[in-house]
């Protein structure tokens, strides 16, 4: 048999997430995996699973529960750490979510500082993990198109677009002071309609809200918001109507916008994904707080 | 040509796609933007018209087209501009039928050397633009000179704004002839000219019938058929590894990328430095066994026998060795605000390995207009110099002419943790045509006045710091 010396571009790309996420866990003292549940996430935890194997993952998994997830996510979370024998954390900022604080009563803009961005950055001190995997991906986002791979993060995790290390060949620079961190982003080259196609390669499971189905939606302010429990108040909640809907995003339920959609497969998705014109963001509420705001977010410590 | 295939054939296709990594490199003001703009905007057209599914108005598509601002597409980059923020490489994506394409667009004048060094050194290829009207100018020969530093084989010449000469042929051709003279000698291989307008579009995504004397593709044509397979290193097997995986005690594994060559199950290997010899028991990967593999996939080897191996070691052919030195030479280029301090002692990083590292000596620095070399002390914000730099403990490489991965290096600065610069290794260096003596730390033992009885434990440390990157020279002996 003839032997073939060529990669597909799928098979490059994850030759190249496989070789940054065995980097790091190499010369880092305390790596995690952040874990946001998404399609990104899930193929960012099959490479890492492909980097050890037929080893264990050797650093542990970390959702930052805002406790406004849908419910499926976390299903769906503690059924995969269980099944692939995930060390998962699971930290949150309980003393906000005792105070009450919610999208509904707080503002997307409150809620998502002290639920995501604070529970994160406290998170990552508690265990002084100094380096710290995200799913991101630089096609997704103008601010993310010019950032790192490897991507320095001073002693309050802040981001500094202008002061970023050259990033030559394959040879990343993950030396830190004491306190300083990277976060590192092995998917950075993906774009979304690699991620999809992976996920069908590959069998990735994924969470069932990607897929289109009858869910209880209401219009608020031009969102399509699903109801999934009795926080959403009374006054949403009664003009609740069953629509066939998708997500195109995975978030806290109140601040990710579904859109209508009849697509069930993986197939139809991408077949939906390309004809459309909306880029994938624009069902995150988040992102319309303030002018740049994922920069923002991200110089702030946020992913 | 436009075949028409429903989403699972266009998805089944869409696999079997390789990738091309290309360096777009010259100012706005030669219509990089639009080009940019064009290539993204139309490339994307193309594959829509391939779906089946898309049963959409093709009226509506074409006044989405004439409506597009190419400027749009770059809109990051001038807020950025605006703001005085340098940044210097930003990545954008796109795909056609047969590839899948990342542009590693690098903007400003300023910095440039910085810019193109960071965005170029992944890239296949890059594109070089020139304004019709100005030829090959100063900024094209940069430009080039650089292309040509990393070893990017494949260069296109894209002679834009031929609008505004009215697609003139001769002036085409003396443009080409005048490049062609200055790019021979730099040793690229494959240079190609393409006579284009971004703006109007010809030559970009289909052939302009408005230059009927050009025989050559169009510019997006070329993208997607240029033959770039061949261009890794598959002669010198190189395995720099990475990680050490020991699930249980029956498997041990190398984990690591290969940097070069080829290897297959059975082939003797022998370990660096320890020179300790064995075979390939298994090729393994999550999705099973290889009989072989090959650059860049990411294997773990298993080996017939039990030999020590750590990170930063290398696996090879025995009839194949890289060099093995700690005296090298190498194209620097300074890529720190901070200028470069000779006395400091830089940590290196190349493949796996990370050593200390001291710059010996320059031997002339480089300016990157005229190609000119003039005698410095040392080497300021994007400048380049050939150097010979001196490492803590032998290291593996091969000259990155002949391997981008094992030539390559960083210097980081031990203080700010800064990459400082970037390096191409040249040769060698005999160390006996050295001038500098060790510098390196010494502990000499008897003259501390340490008890024998601790001598044992203190070479122990010492050696544990020098595969830290770290060497002390440990002296026993009386002198």
């Amino acid at each position: 048999m003839a032997e073939n010396y060529k990669l597909s571009h799928l098979q490059e790309l994850e030759a190249e997430s496989i070789h940054i996420i065995r980097e790091v866990a190499a010369e880092f003292e305390n790596p995690v995996m952040l874990y946001s549940i998404g399609k990104d996430s899930s193929v960012m935890v099959r490479l890492a699973e492909k980097a050890f194997a037929p080893g264990k993952v050797p650093f542990p998994l970390m959702h930052i529960d805002s406790k406004w997830k849908f419910k499926e996510m976390i299903q769906f979370r503690d059924e995969y750490a269980k099944k692939y024998g995930w060390n998962l954390i699971v930290e949150s900022n309980m003393e906000a979510f005792k105070a009450g604080v919610g999208p509904f009563t707080h503002g997307s803009k409150v809620h998502t500082d002290l639920m995501k961005t604070q529970a994160l950055l406290h998170a990552l001190d508690k265990y002084k993990f100094d380096a710290a995997f995200g799913g991101a991906r630089r096609d997704e986002e103008k601010s993310r198109a010019k950032e790192r791979i490897y991507s320095f993060r001073d002693k309050f995790h802040q981001w500094d677009p202008k002061n970023q290390r050259p990033e030559l060949w394959d040879i990343y620079n993950g030396r830190v002071h004491k306190g300083e961190s990277i976060r590192v982003f092995p998917l950075s080259n993906w774009t979304e309609l690699d991620i999809w196609q992976y996920i069908r390669l590959e069998n990735i499971p994924i969470v069932p809200l990607y897929f289109a189905k009858e869910r209880p939606i209401v219009n608020i302010d031009g969102n399509l918001i699903m109801v999934d429990d009795d926080r959403m108040p009374e006054e949403y909640r009664k003009k609740a109507k069953n629509m066939m809907v998708r997500f195109r995003t995975l978030g806290c339920y109140p601040l990710t916008g579904a859109i209508e959609s009849t697509a069930d497969t993986i197939e139809k998705i991408v077949e939906e994904m390309m004809t459309t014109t909306k880029s994938e963001r624009t069902t995150r509420v988040i992102d319309f707080d303030q002018e740049a705001s994922m920069e923002q977010k991200k110089r702030e410590g946020y992913f | 040509m436009a075949e028409k295939l429903n989403i699972k054939e266009f998805l089944d296709k869409d696999e079997q796609k390789d990738l091309l990594r290309f360096l777009t490199a010259g100012s706005v003001d030669d219509g990089k933007s639009t080009l940019i703009g064009r290539l993204l905007f139309d490339s994307k057209k193309i594959y829509e018209d391939q779906l089946d599914a898309l049963e959409r108005d093709s009226k509506r598509m074409g006044n989405a087209g004439e409506h597009i601002d190419y400027a749009l597409l770059l809109d990051g980059l001038k807020a950025e501009r605006e703001q005085g923020i340098t940044i210097d490489v930003a990545y954008r994506y796109f795909s056609t039928n047969n590839r899948k394409f990342i542009i590693a667009d690098t903007p400003g004048h300023e910095q440039y050397t910085r810019n193109m060094i960071t965005g170029g050194s992944t890239a296949n290829l890059a594109i070089i633009l020139v304004d019709a009207r100005t030829g090959v100018i100063t900024q094209t020969r940069r430009h080039t000179y650089l292309v040509s530093l990393l070893g990017i084989k494949h260069v296109v010449l894209a002679v834009n704004k031929m609008d505004l000469i009215h697609f003139d042929e001769k002036r085409f051709n003396d443009i080409v002839a005048e490049y062609k003279n200055f790019v021979t000698p730099l040793g690229i291989s494959d240079v190609t000219c393409i006579p284009l307008s971004a703006l109007d579009g010809d030559n970009v995504v289909e052939k302009s019938d408005r230059t009927p004397w050009y025989r050559g593709q169009a510019l997006l044509d070329y993208l997607e058929t240029v033959p770039i397979d061949q261009d890794r290193n598959f002669s010198d097997f190189r395995y720099p590894v990475q990680y050490v995986l020991r699930p249980n005690l029956d498997f041990r594994g190398f984990s690591g990328k290969i940097a070069s060559g080829i290897v297959r199950k059975g082939d003797e290997i022998i370990a660096l430095p320890s020179g300790k010899k064995s075979r390939i028991k298994s090729i393994v990967t999550y999705d099973g066994e290889l009989e072989y593999a090959f650059p860049p996939q990411c294997i773990t080897i298993t080996l017939e026998d039990e030999i020590d191996v750590s990170r930063g070691e290398m696996l090879v052919h025995p009839d194949n060795l890289p060099m093995m030195d700690r005296n090298f030479e190498a194209m620097l280029v300074w890529m720190d605000e901070e200028d470069m301090d000779t006395n400091k002692q830089f940590f290196i990083k190349q493949t796996t390995n990370v050593t200390r590292a001291r710059i010996d000596k320059i031997k002339y620095k480089v300016n990157i207009n005229t190609m000119e070399q003039s005698p410095s002390e040392k080497l300021v914000l994007n400048e380049i110099g050939k150097v010979v730099i001196t490492t803590g403990k032998e290291i593996f490489f091969d000259p990155y002419e002949k391997n981008k991965h094992t030539g390559a290096f960083i210097l980081i600065d031990p203080i700010t943790n800064n990459t400082s610069a970037v390096g191409m290794i040249i040769n060698r260096v005999d160390a006996k045509d050295m001038s500098i003596e060790e510098s390196f730390a010494t502990l000499d033992l008897p003259q501390l006045g340490i008890g024998q009885e601790h001598y044992n434990a203190i070479i122990k440390i010492c050696k544990e710091l020098e595969r830290q990157g770290i060497p002390v020279k440990c002296i026993t002996e009386k002198k």
